[in-house]
């Protein structure tokens, strides 16, 4: 198969599919058609390319450690409104909150994400295991065998996440007007040998 | 029908932590040093407002008040170390608390901004968020702390009625009559044409109630800045949502029966 023709089939492939293809899934089906890993890579960008520089209404997607046609932004409402009953769903500021901390800390137990929150989280829990963002990964092992909670691939494309390293690392989130101060204040303490000064302090 | 004030339940999402990191912001407090006594005054104060408006406070937010005075009465008395210098802060365990839950805050934030792009990005076999929750929209705190503003500054020379109902039913139609033509009000300029008690908690109950039926929206400029009521429909372009989202309460006026 040539070139031209396996960018068919790749289109194909990743317009039809229903969860982001990895490179070695793309191998697999491919078969003996499979170019080298990086060729396909390769094409796999050029296949990108083309579908911006055609203007097709979806773009190829690198989200959650794999690719996927997705559709562009501009035909948002077009899509809202085929799926208009489905649309209604919201994200609360808890429900964020907790969806944040599931996802640094996951995975993890409901009293864990309690003891974080300061707050019940059992009915915003219900809510993400609804939309699919969050779902139940197993037992801990500790009294009472809580379940435990991990995000989910649709979380990643939700948030247009290609892997979990993509979130800012938690040290380094700090609300702008608190590393502010942290700043003007810190004559009082000794900093500690090999602290990890914050990256965007400036140096004096 | 008349609905008396404590027939409302409704459902406080952010919890005591976030409360307590709302009065440090909104106070310029610093949170490594957190004046005790006033943060414990300012949130019992919190806590009065919500029970006058018979909100459904969540346990949580009683073991926090009586958290913060057990870290008051600590820090009252004498360190029975006598290496003072050492002696452990009893507001510690607290302030990490604070700073882990702020930094989850900050990651929440940051989530959220995301989604401002990603929202409109649609995958096969994946659910599609709906398009209105992004907008920055004014927290139940905000709120509340206008709300003891206006209580506060109520006329003490009115006198109740204790008996009077004040259904807030009539009162959801008296702030949509009063937002009437006027692409918005303040919420101060709501709550303050209420000269009783029981008319202002009516009053907010009925703008908490129609924040939640869609029909009005509060919106915020800034942290701590003034909240704009709009009607939904006459909401700016730039703070409006999905047209679409909201044409199924184009009618908000449905004639309500006389109380």
């Amino acid at each position: 198969m040539d070139v031209m023709g396996r960018r068919k089939v790749l289109e194909l492939l990743l317009w039809l599919t229903d969860r982001p293809l990895k490179v070695a899934d793309l191998l697999r089906v491919l078969g003996d058609d499979a170019p080298a890993e990086p060729e396909l890579r390769e094409e796999l960008a050029a296949l990108g390319r083309e579908l911006d520089e055609r203007s097709a209404p979806y773009q190829l997607a690198e989200i959650a450690q794999g690719f996927q046609c997705a559709s562009r932004p501009a035909y948002s409402q077009w899509v809202r409104r085929l799926y208009k009953e489905k649309t209604s769903l919201r994200l609360s500021p808890s429900a964020l909150e907790t969806l944040s901390i599931i996802a640094y800390k996951q995975p993890l137990t409901r009293g864990e994400i309690e003891d974080i929150r300061g707050v019940d989280v059992s009915g915003v829990l219900e809510t993400l295991l609804e939309r699919r963002l969050v779902k139940i990964v197993g037992r801990k092992e500790a009294l009472g065998r809580p379940l435990l909670y991990a995000t989910t691939l649709d979380f990643m494309r939700q948030f247009g996440l290609r892997s979990l390293d993509e979130l800012p690392r938690l040290e380094e989130l700090v609300p702008p007007e608190d590393a502010a101060f942290s700043a003007a204040a810190p004559e009082a303490m000794v900093s500690p040998v090999g602290a990890d000064a914050a990256p965007e302090t400036p140096v004096a | 029908m008349t609905t008396a004030a404590n027939d409302v339940k409704l459902e406080i999402f952010e919890g005591p932590l976030d409360l307590l990191l709302f009065l440090i912001k909104k106070n310029d407090l610093n949170i490594h040093d957190i004046p005790l006594s006033q943060i414990t005054s300012e949130y019992i104060l919190c806590l009065e407002a919500m029970k006058d408006l018979n909100l459904n406070l969540a346990g949580e937010f009683l073991v926090m008040a009586a958290t913060l005075m057990q870290i008051k009465a600590r820090s009252l008395l004498p360190s029975p170390s006598r290496e003072t210098e050492d002696a452990v802060d009893p507001r510690m365990d607290l302030v990490q608390r604070l700073l882990e839950y702020q930094r989850y805050k900050e990651a929440a934030r940051r989530l959220e901004s995301r989604l401002t792009v990603t929202k409109d990005v649609h995958y096969r076999g994946a659910p599609i968020l709906g398009d209105d929750a992004f907008t920055m929209e004014t927290s139940l705190f905000d709120l509340l702390d206008a709300f003891r503003e206006v209580l506060k500054n109520l006329k003490p020379r009115v006198r109740e009625i204790e008996t009077e109902d004040v259904p807030i039913e009539v009162k959801i139609r008296d702030v949509l009559a009063f937002l009437g033509s006027r692409p918005y009000a303040t919420f101060r300029e709501i709550l303050e044409r209420e000269s009783t008690r029981r008319g202002l908690i009516a009053t907010f109950l009925a703008v908490l109630e129609l924040i939640r039926l869609k029909q009005i929206a509060a919106r915020q400029t800034e942290a701590f800045g003034e909240i704009r009521v709009y009607r939904r429909e006459a909401l700016p372009e730039e703070l409006a949502e999905d047209p679409a989202a909201t044409e199924t309460h184009a009618a908000p006026s449905a004639p309500m029966p006389e109380a």
